[in-house]
């Protein structure tokens, strides 16, 4: 298992997950308007009032993700990311196409599959609700066939590394958000996968505890070789955890590659604030920069530039040559942002 | 699949563990028990002393001890409106999580069931047959051997429960909503299991049909084999016949499952 483990890590064995032509579709009933103003159904008619559509979640998706990849599935609220996940782990059945997770059919094999990837849904818990935490650790830790000593240790590790000392013996439904997404991801890693899915894993989490999180991902994938695969809302969970990118729109892949190949894909830009010494007038002039706007009579100004053609430093030099500069921060293109681009691009 | 039988013990414990969080809710249908016992009896003694002293087999102990055992089993097997864990699970999507662990999901919630039925059945259970034999007395065997069957007759009549429960439940894959199915069960399974009066005082064509159903191997066979009223290869008969509604709704429960999982839609993201 492990050798067979270290084998795909190191590329000897195809990707870990092979999308091709992947389809999902959703049959929606919802009442007709013609009944819903009207607002007196009749029982009997009820059902011809009833329209039948069908929705397109994931449509003819194609992609793959090699062992050791670290990927970020992003994409809008509805855009399909989560469908595809859930078809990757085998709890959703493709309307068409083929997918094949570890080199698994995750449908027909997937209790094979399951001891072999983990997975957190930031929205619904894998954890024994009315049992102290340290019991849903024993009971999966049986359910994963681990041996008591691989059990242990393993347990030890990760109450150290995610720092849930304290929190062992609470019931789980009185741990705090923070608290349970970190045991939920010890609870996916229990049995040490080789692939670690995430569906928003840092979704309501403050910055300490996205930060201790992000971390702690960091550390499990240098040491272990572990594959990432998570949906996100969050750039910095893009930024700090993965080196390729996926933006999925409307069921279909929109973009793939790696961020700041995204950012120049839709022209990007990041924006340089300066705090200036005196009331300044609108710094329109700056070769290779674009003036955004000023506030307090012109004392702090922003400025777009496009990282490819220029740079903050030759941006701030020519600020510095009108006027004198007391601080500065650069801003990162936002991640909703770059998204909403590629999506413009795409409907135009 | 030793290590299996390991995960399945420990999700039978969880279940034991998690129910005796509820104590207070314990006390409560503990209560609730023994007053509908008390209720049930009157009703019953007062039947069997109309009918002159003896009803179907049913003297004034023999029936005590029906209601009595009856009312102590009624947790355990968790008859009436049933709970629906499951079908909740269904609805809003959790069901995913059951369906990412490398275990058989039917098998899982039996597991947890178990567990609950075995704390269901100490602080609820046993004391509403006591209460029943200290008030109004009961007639009960005197050797060990209906005892033994007994718990095994227990264990399976859990089981059958339990199975057609997740039966009903996993029907949520195609009803959104399993509130009316559940209750239409609820009232079926209670009567037919002879929780109001039992399956031996229904007329002919009643206990033909009940006896077609695996609702009696619910209730009443459990009851029959504790209290003695079935003795020998007969009680091993009733026995046999509780494993075979084990196998079929079993079974019936894994083709829905499998069914269903092609249908599922799971809601909430």
């Amino acid at each position: 298992m492990s050798q067979h483990a270290t084998a795909l890590r190191d590329g000897a064995i195809g990707p870990i997950v092979e999308v091709h032509d992947l389809t999902r579709e959703f049959v929606v009933r919802r009442k007709s308007a013609r009944m819903r103003a009207s607002g007196r159904p009749v029982a009997s008619r009820r059902r011809l009032l009833r329209e039948r559509s069908t929705v397109t979640a994931v449509d003819a998706m194609t992609f793959t993700v090699r062992p050791g990849e670290a990927v970020g599935y992003i994409g809008a609220n509805g855009a399909g990311k989560s469908t595809t996940i859930k078809m990757l782990t085998g709890i959703l059945v493709p309307t068409a196409g083929s997918v094949r997770t570890c080199g698994l059919d995750p449908l027909t094999s997937r209790r094979e599959l399951a001891r072999r990837i983990g997975v957190v849904f930031g929205q619904r818990s894998q954890l024994w609700w009315d049992l102290p935490l340290r019991e849903s650790f024993a009971i999966l830790a049986a359910i994963h066939r681990l041996g008591p000593d691989e059990a242990r240790g393993r347990t030890a590790e990760l109450v150290e590394q995610l720092e849930m000392a304290e929190t062992l013996d609470t019931p789980v439904r009185q741990l705090s958000l923070g608290q349970r997404m970190r045991a939920e991801i010890a609870a996916a890693l229990l049995h040490s996968p080789e692939l670690l899915i995430l569906d928003e894993p840092t979704i309501g989490l403050d910055v300490l505890s996205k930060q201790r999180l992000r971390e702690f991902l960091i550390h499990e994938r240098a040491t272990r070789g572990t594959t990432l695969l998570l949906t996100t809302h969050d750039m910095g969970d893009i930024e700090r955890l993965c080196d390729r990118v996926l933006v999925v729109d409307r069921g279909a892949l929109a973009y793939d590659g790696t961020l700041a190949g995204l950012g120049a894909t839709v022209g990007a830009q990041r924006v340089l604030v300066v705090d200036l010494a005196e009331p300044t007038g609108d710094l329109t002039d700056i070769p290779g920069a674009v003036h955004l706007g000023s506030e307090g009579d012109g004392l702090r100004q922003r400025l777009a530039f496009d990282p490819e053609s220029t740079t903050a430093a030759a941006v701030l030099a020519g600020v510095s040559d009108v006027c004198e500069v007391r601080d500065l921060s650069v801003e990162e293109p936002d991640i909703e942002d770059v998204v909403r681009r590629i999506y413009q691009s795409r409907r135009r | 699949m030793r290590p299996d039988l390991s995960a399945y013990w420990q999700l039978t414990r969880a279940g034991f563990r998690k129910q005796a969080n509820y104590r207070l809710a314990m006390l409560a249908g503990l209560t609730t028990n023994v007053v509908f016992g008390f209720i049930r009896a009157a009703i019953l003694f007062a039947a069997v002393a109309a009918a002159g002293g003896e009803l179907s087999g049913y003297d004034q102990d023999g029936i005590s001890a029906y209601v009595w055992l009856s009312q102590g089993l009624l947790g355990a097997v968790e008859l009436g409106f049933a709970p629906s864990e499951i079908g909740d699970r269904i609805k809003n999507g959790d069901i995913a999580i059951d369906f990412t662990r490398p275990v058989d999901v039917q098998a899982t919630y039996l597991a947890a069931d178990l567990g609950r039925a075995a704390y269901t059945f100490i602080p609820r259970g046993l004391p509403s047959v006591l209460v029943g034999a200290l008030t109004v007395g009961l007639t009960m065997p005197e050797t060990a051997l209906p005892y033994l069957l007994g718990v095994v007759s227990i264990v399976l009549a859990v089981t059958v429960s339990f199975l057609c429960r997740y039966a009903v439940n996993v029907l949520g894959f195609w009803l959104v909503e399993t509130r009316g199915v559940r209750s239409l069960y609820g009232v079926t399974a209670t009567f037919l299991a002879g929780l109001y009066v039992p399956v031996h005082i229904f007329p002919g064509w009643l206990s033909a049909l009940a006896h077609a159903t695996p609702f009696p191997s619910i209730l009443q066979s459990p009851i029959d084999v504790l209290s003695g009223r079935v003795t020998g290869w007969d009680s091993v008969q009733l026995l046999v016949i509780q494993a075979f509604w084990v196998l079929v709704i079993g079974a019936l429960g894994r083709v829905l499952t499998t069914a269903g999982r092609r249908k599922l839609e799971v809601q909430g993201g």
